[in-house]
């Protein structure tokens, strides 16, 4: 569907357009796209306009604004008028990562998020919790920062393959 | 210079503020100016891991405050870059906590906590909001601070009796306690150990007045953007 455009947009669905937003990559990890990452809540479809609701991730992401963008973008290869709407009423948490996204991250070296609970973290938590290594599986893996490359991730090393390895936070 | 930027400056002093858009806008202040503030160690922190923290802690403040200027914009019909940059020194709502300069690690380690703490009692309010959007991007924002209050509460335990450190928690005590409003110094103090009768002198450091390092920073930070007035980037 990529590149194409079409002609008739009244024919448009909305499964359709979860397809096409599902061709977007994630600009900072292209392996998972931006539904796999939870960050459309919503899509519907009124004849020629297009609402897609946005729940951002983390708020200082560079990567937002990027996001919009294609999918405003990739709405207009449909044939149809954009409508990207921020939405804060119910906040993004690092759970609405799909089951095949959480896998992708892994499969590129990143350790998905751990599942949110209702209590929030604790520093005892970070350290001695369970946290996989994405390369070899070991568990045997100690906190070296709570903040890393960007507003998502920490970074923990792995005692296992002696290997530094980017974790994702959970929010 | 300063001519043009003041004509392409918004008024905001002068449309009407709803409590809630002045509300928004001292947090979004708060956060805009300490995030400013703690990327000033970027680069020179006392160690690499810290450097990294501070960046990030940074990055995170500075995305809060444009999510809650877009709030406040939306009521004020203006845009989040505006309300950022376009306002002069006087206008903005921090509190002086937020403006001081510190070079000292100490003293940032000291305001860095006493910040969050203060910062999670009235995040805490902001949840319980009418208005969901507001509720919303307050539930949103405390997930992401969460990490700033691990950060901040491994260090305050880790210098926990040192001199230096209790003393910057010390000096500072005054301007946190001023940043919050009255009804939740209580609890503040309570989490800190401290005496709330130990408040700030009257006006010398409530939130409205401002520090010198304030137009200072100002300065620095609005600088790219009144170089070339009304210009796309």
């Amino acid at each position: 569907m990529t590149g194409r455009q079409r002609t008739a947009p009244s024919s448009l669905t909305e499964e359709e357009v979860w397809e096409a937003l599902a061709e977007i990559p994630d600009p900072e990890i292209p392996v998972i796209s931006l539904v796999d990452l939870g960050v459309v809540r919503n899509v519907e479809v009124d004849d020629r306009r297009v609402r897609v609701e946005f729940t951002p991730t983390f708020l200082g992401c560079p990567a937002l604004e990027v996001m919009r963008e294609a999918m405003a973008d990739k709405v207009r290869e449909l044939g149809a008028e954009p409508d990207v709407a921020v939405v804060t009423d119910e906040p993004w948490s690092s759970d609405r990562i799909s089951a095949a996204g959480r896998e992708k991250l892994r499969a590129a070296g990143f350790a998905p998020p751990a599942p949110r609970t209702a209590a929030t973290p604790t520093l005892v938590q970070l350290q001695s919790g369970p946290f996989r290594c994405p390369y070899c599986g070991s568990t045997e893996t100690r906190l070296e920062n709570i903040f890393g490359p960007t507003p998502c991730r920490s970074l923990r090393y792995c005692a296992g393959c002696r290997q530094p390895f980017e974790q994702f936070k959970t929010v | 210079m300063r001519r043009a930027y003041a004509a392409h400056r918004v008024p905001v002093g002068r449309v009407s503020v709803t409590p809630t858009a002045e509300q928004l806008l001292a947090i979004a202040d708060d956060e805009l100016i300490l995030g400013w503030r703690d990327s000033e160690w970027t680069g020179i922190a006392p160690f690499l891991e810290e450097d990294v923290a501070f960046s990030s802690i940074a990055q995170n403040e500075i995305g809060h405050a444009r999510a809650l200027y877009e709030l406040a914009a939306r009521e004020l019909g203006t845009t989040a870059d505006e309300l950022a940059f376009d306002r002069a020194p006087q206008e903005y709502r921090c509190a002086p906590l937020v403006e001081l300069r510190l070079p000292d690690w100490a003293d940032t380690i000291a305001r860095h906590w006493l910040y969050e703490l203060a910062d999670e009692l009235r995040l805490q309010v902001l949840k319980t909001s009418d208005d969901r959007d507001v509720a919303g991007l307050a539930e949103k924002i405390d997930r992401e601070e969460a990490y700033h209050r691990i950060h901040a509460q491994m260090w305050a335990d880790r210098l926990a009796g040192e001199p230096r450190f209790e003393a910057a928690v010390e000096r500072l005590w005054p301007a946190a306690l001023a940043a919050l409003p009255e009804d939740l110094r209580a609890r503040l103090a309570e989490r800190v150990g401290r005496d709330v009768a130990r408040g700030p002198q009257p006006g010398a450091l409530a939130r409205g007045n401002h520090t010198a390092e304030l137009p200072e920073l100002w300065e620095e930070m609005t600088m790219v953007r009144r170089s070339v007035p009304g210009a796309a980037w």
